[in-house]
């Protein structure tokens, strides 16, 4: 049953990412490669659609991968089932939510979660870092082609336009398409 | 339902799918926004209510976006309210990749499609590092962090650990450590 999977799966990621955002991509990655959902490549390539539509992550890339699973109700369920935790703890806890934010053992598993939350998405750079650099795995054959440099070069620029000059995710993402379109059409790539 | 409440209703319903529409990459970039349609437009929630909506979010699980609209539809007409400005921030995103995800795949087979998220996954990369610095500056700074930081980090990479296991063992760290530490009259933080 395809639509309560879907349900499920995003029900858990709704469920146990703290932090919003980023901090789901580690689990969304390890969900998406258990059910042949999704390649990491086009994972990566939905981060850059998320950053450049309206809207929370987490409801974009569920509604996108449900889509492509199960149609339109197969998005409908797997973006139900991120959406519905969060609804549902809130609701929960609207009426007692001083008692809540002080307790001593909410605090304590925050101390882990967001410390944990870290070293996740440390993880995804590696695994993504690795699908992007060396794609055919890691031989140094890599280091001879010219879309390895490319790719290395985009990366160091836009990481320091983020960094250092404050950039915005979407411009990030439209400075980087058309350095590819370029380089494409040139034959650099 | 009387009409005062479903006018409400409305209201939120509208208000929120605004807030849907016109932010960007979702998270903390949604919260001035969220403050000025709901604070200072509709006067729902005060500024230091908003404080505290940020403050549960980080510490329950899924998108900002969902918290701070069940929370906020909560407060002003109860369980119905909080389901419709839910629905009011999910749904332009989910139209929205709905409808991008039935063309996705067919574009990308187009030349100038692939070089331009040949650029794009290179510009992902950086994104996501940058997450990884944020996330590092919100996070505790002391040694225990850094060991849970760093063994969440190495279990991904190097033994491909299961992702849920991680985060729950890393709750259930932060939890103990806040009751050792308090035992030793100290505050974990």
């Amino acid at each position: 049953m395809i639509y309560l999977i879907l349900f499920l799966e995003f029900f858990k990621i709704g469920a146990f990412t703290f932090g919003g955002g980023y901090a789901m991509i580690p689990f969304i990655q390890e969900t998406v490669a258990k059910h042949n959902w999704m390649s990491t490549a086009e994972l990566v390539d939905f981060i850059a659609v998320s950053e450049s539509t309206p809207g929370a992550f987490a409801v974009n890339i569920s509604t996108y991968v449900g889509s492509q699973v199960g149609g339109f109700f197969g998005a409908v369920c797997a973006t139900t089932g991120v959406v519905m935790p969060a609804f549902l703890i809130i609701i929960l806890i609207a009426k007692i939510y001083d008692k809540f934010k002080n307790s001593k053992t909410v605090k304590g598993a925050m101390f882990g979660l967001k410390s944990v939350v870290v070293g996740l998405i440390a993880s995804t750079v590696v695994s993504i870092g690795l699908e992007i650099f060396f794609a055919n795995g890691f031989t140094t054959s890599v280091f001879a082609t010219s879309s390895f440099w490319f790719s290395l070069v985009v990366f160091a620029i836009m990481l320091f336009l983020l960094l250092y000059k404050k950039f915005s995710p979407v411009l990030i993402v439209v400075l980087s398409a058309t350095l590819g379109i370029v380089a494409g059409y040139t034959g650099i790539i | 339902m009387k009409k005062s409440k479903l006018k409400l209703c409305l209201q939120l319903l509208l208000s929120f799918m605004k807030i849907g529409v016109v932010t960007f990459g979702g998270g903390y970039a949604m919260i001035p926004i969220i403050e000025n349609e709901t604070s200072k437009k509709r006067k729902w929630v005060s500024g230091e209510d908003l404080l505290d909506i940020v403050a549960i979010s980080e510490s329950t699980p899924g998108p900002i976006a969902i918290c701070a609209a069940s929370f906020i539809g909560y407060r002003v007409v109860g369980v119905i309210g909080a389901f419709m400005a839910t629905l009011g921030v999910v749904l332009p995103s989910f139209v929205i990749i709905f409808l991008i995800s039935m063309f996705l795949r067919e574009f990308s087979s187009y030349d100038i499609v692939k070089y331009a998220f040949v650029g794009i996954r290179a510009g992902v990369l950086a994104l996501i590092i940058k997450a990884v610095i944020s996330m590092f500056k919100k996070a505790p700074k002391n040694i225990l962090a850094y060991i849970i930081m760093a063994v969440a980090f190495a279990l991904v990479v190097l033994f491909s650990t299961n992702v849920l296991v991680i985060i729950l063992s890393s709750a259930v760290v932060g939890i103990v450590a806040s009751y050792i530490a308090r035992k030793r009259g100290k505050e974990l933080k």
